[in-house]
């Protein structure tokens, strides 16, 4: 099970056209800072491929890019969910670091654990907890909560799918307003999930946590830059990244990057980092996008009305008011 | 020097804990074991003991945390009791499916509902095919022995099985006892530094607990029960050691005027200090012997069929019933482990003590009596004690 970490040598294909950096629209091979974003994204590939994801999931991206950022002195706890079952499957692994699952509601306590036992060897190793949101807002979160409020040295990363995707895309308290799940389906008296997401990043800032921070697979250099810091905060540190799942959202696999983008420059997602109290947004878009081009990538949302994506739309301005005036 | 002193189930266990250099400690306060867990407290605090104390906020997570840390290559440990054991148990089948040798305390107590603090042994009965083995203890100075011993059987390489060292609830928790605490240097020369198997280590890299299909998830449950069969070996070979050292051993089981005996009792824990009294109070009238399972698991079925199979009676008296079956769990065990010899005794089986009834020297005595009658009549298979 041991493996031999690799790197990956990036080539630049010259017929990508880079609009995300500087939106300059010159060659991708011939730009500077584009090579130079591409580089940050190139290190030790410690999540290996071979895995059983399905195509485009966003779990994987999220794994991948935090394991880059964190480097390979890194020790990773994992709640049961998606990402487990698809990078584990005995006697093969994904992980090249050292990897510890217990059970469904334990990656943070494990954690604390994992985290207790290298204070009292000395060792000085990254712990990263991994868990999905149902892992993380729901089942798991009274160990988070307790490890959080511990204060032991660790990361605790929630790839957000916004579902119980594992055992067949059930609702959890992370599932978005409107979302059509398997128990929480639209029907005719039923808009389907019927209540908002539960604000689990605003709960953990509530544990006096030094490091809070939201991300997107989509945007991988601050998603990086954020683990980065995570992992160099002494004590607890919290990033909650939204990461699509074309199996349970009924969307295109090659299109997840796309539609963790639309989610930020919608608003239906915010960006933003709690550093030592210090808030801040880490991106906001330039032209914010109609929350319905985010809704209609997605088969989940397909059911509804316009009133109701009116309503997702009045909601999601409100909070992105009421976090310009907070964060 | 080994210190004679006057302590407290509970104290007994904090102090073999802290002659085990115990590295992580993870756990949560519940009646009757808080003792143990502040007694360890004030150990840290005081620079008594070198030890991460997690305080975390759950029994389930008390398991979950020790999971973690004996995976990191330390040695933990955790007390609990009842409800708190039933909430862990979970991560109880992780923590042995995963091969770790953590040891934990349970002070055996009576589970809800009706919410009731005082002694059974229902909660740990109730883990017991968990994969854990699983010691029951008479005395405080047995609870304190089996705190060291568990250690060295646990990390033994052809074990690596979970230990729940098991002590009555009040009745040794809270009660004094005189013992000697062994020299530090005699517990060290016992138990070596703990080496882990595997280890999570970023310089080699392991995957620990993945998930594992129906192909070979057998295999991982097979192991489990070659690894439990050889803690019989392992917990006699450290306890011939244990003996070595300090003067005291237990065995696996112990057994009391069982030679020729035509009445043999089975019982476990605390209350066969009650038996072997009124035994004593009763020889040339009764011919009465007791057989005190210490190891209920693994269970040493061959040993027990030996002693058990010449005696015309086998009566279990146990602080647990399976509701539902009528009986207690290790009463179903003993006969099955008779079941099939040609000739076999009667068992019966005695429930008593449930929620801390108390269970006196007149109760024993009645069970006795019954048992003498069932040589030669028919009497009824299970008897519930104390019900009113
Ligand atoms: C105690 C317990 N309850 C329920 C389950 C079943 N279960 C396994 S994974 C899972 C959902 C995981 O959802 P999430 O954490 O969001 O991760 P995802 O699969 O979506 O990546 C559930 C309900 C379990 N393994 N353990
Ligand atoms: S169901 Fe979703 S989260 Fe699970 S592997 Fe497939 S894409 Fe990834
Ligand atoms: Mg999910």
């Amino acid at each position: 099970m041991m493996q031999e970490t690799m790197q990956v040598v990036v080539d630049t294909p010259s017929y990508i056209k880079c609009r995300q950096v500087c939106k300059a629209n010159v060659r991708a091979n011939r730009c500077f800072k584009f090579k130079k974003n591409l580089e940050a994204v190139s290190g030790d590939e410690l999540f290996a491929p071979g895995h059983s994801a399905c195509a485009g999931c966003g779990a994987t991206v999220a794994v991948r890019l935090a394991l880059k950022a964190a480097g390979k002195n890194t020790i990773a706890t994992n709640a049961t969910g998606c990402l487990e079952v698809f990078s584990t499957k005995y006697p093969e692994t994904a992980w090249r670091v050292p990897w510890i699952h217990a059970a469904f509601e334990t990656s943070a306590s494990v954690a604390s654990g994992v985290e207790a036992a290298l204070k009292k060897l000395g060792k000085d190793v990254n712990v990263i907890a991994f868990g999905g949101d149902g892992g993380t807002v729901d089942i798991g979160f009274q160990a988070l909560s307790g490890a959080m409020e511990r204060g032991h040295n660790m990361t605790y990363i929630c790839y957000d799918n916004e579902a119980y995707m594992n055992t067949g895309v059930q609702r959890s308290g992370s599932t978005p307003y409107g979302s059509s799940t398997t128990t929480s389906p639209a029907g005719s008296v039923s808009i389907g999930n019927k209540r908002p997401k539960k604000d689990m990043p605003q709960i953990i800032a509530a544990h006096g946590v030094d490091y809070v921070a939201t991300a997107s697979i989509a945007f991988p250099l601050d998603y990086m830059k954020k683990v980065k810091k995570a992992v160099a905060t002494n004590g607890p540190a919290y990033v909650h990244v939204l990461a699509a799942c074309p199996t349970g959202w009924g969307s295109a696999s090659e299109r997840s990057i796309e539609i963790c983008r639309l989610a930020v420059d919608s608003g239906m997602w915010v960006l933003y980092e709690i550093d030592h109290g210090d808030a801040r947004i880490t991106y906001l878009p330039t032209k914010k996008v109609p929350v319905i081009e985010y809704l209609k990538t997605q088969k989940r949302f397909r059911h509804l009305k316009a009133e109701d994506v009116q309503d997702i739309q009045d909601m999601i301005d409100e909070r992105l008011k009421r976090y310009s005036n907070e964060i | 020097m080994p210190r004679g002193d006057v302590l407290h189930g509970s104290r007994a266990v904090a102090e073999a804990v802290k002659l085990c250099d115990v590295d992580v400690i993870a756990a949560y306060p519940i009646t009757p074991q808080t003792h143990i867990v502040e007694d360890l407290a004030e150990f840290v605090a005081n620079g008594e003991l070198d030890a991460e104390y997690v305080l975390v906020e759950s029994e389930h997570s008390a398991m979950s945390a020790c999971i973690g840390a004996s995976a990191t290559g330390v040695r933990t440990f955790t007390a609990t009791s009842s409800q708190g054991l039933a909430l862990m148990h979970e991560m109880l089948f992780i923590a042995s499916g995963m091969r770790l040798p953590i040891v934990m305390a349970n002070a055996n107590r009576a589970l809800s509902a009706p919410i009731n603090i005082w002694n059974d042994q229902q909660d740990s009965m109730s883990e017991r095919d968990c994969g854990w083995i699983q010691l029951y203890c008479e005395t405080n100075q047995e609870t304190l022995d089996t705190t060291i011993q568990a250690y060295r059987i646990s990390e033994n390489k052809k074990v690596l099985l979970p230990s729940m060292v098991c002590l009555d609830g009040f009745v040794l928790t809270h009660t004094i006892e005189p013992l000697e605490i062994p020299d530090k240097d005699a517990v060290n020369r016992f138990l070596p530094e703990f080496e882990p198997a595997v280890y999570l280590d970023p310089d080699d890299p392991m995957t620990l607990g993945a998930f594992a299909t129906p192909a070979d998830y057998i295999k991982f449950r097979f192991e489990q029960e070659k690894a439990m069969r050889n803690a019989i070996e392992a917990i006699e070979k450290a306890d011939r050691e244990y003996k070595k050292e300090t003067g005291r051993g237990y065995g696996l089981m112990e057994e009391y005027n069982t030679k020729d005996a035509d009445i043999i009792i089975v019982s476990m824990g605390s209350v066969v200090g009650t038996i072997k009294e009124v035994i004593d109070q009763l020889k040339g009238e009764y011919n009465v012997g007791l057989l005190k399972i210490k190891a209920f698991r693994p269970l040493p079925k061959e040993r027990i069929k030996e002693v058990l199979k010449n005696a015309r009676v086998v009566s279990v008296v146990e602080k647990d019933v399976s509701i539902g079956l009528g009986e207690g769990g290790l009463f179903s065990e003993i006969k099955g482990i008779l079941y099939n010899l040609d000739e076999r005794p009667k068992v019966l089986g005695f429930i008593i003590g449930l929620g801390g009834r108390d269970i006196t020297q007149p109760d024993i005595r009645d069970i006795i009596k019954l048992s003498k009658k069932a040589e030669k009549d028919v009497v009824d298979e299970v008897h519930w004690i104390g019900l009113r």
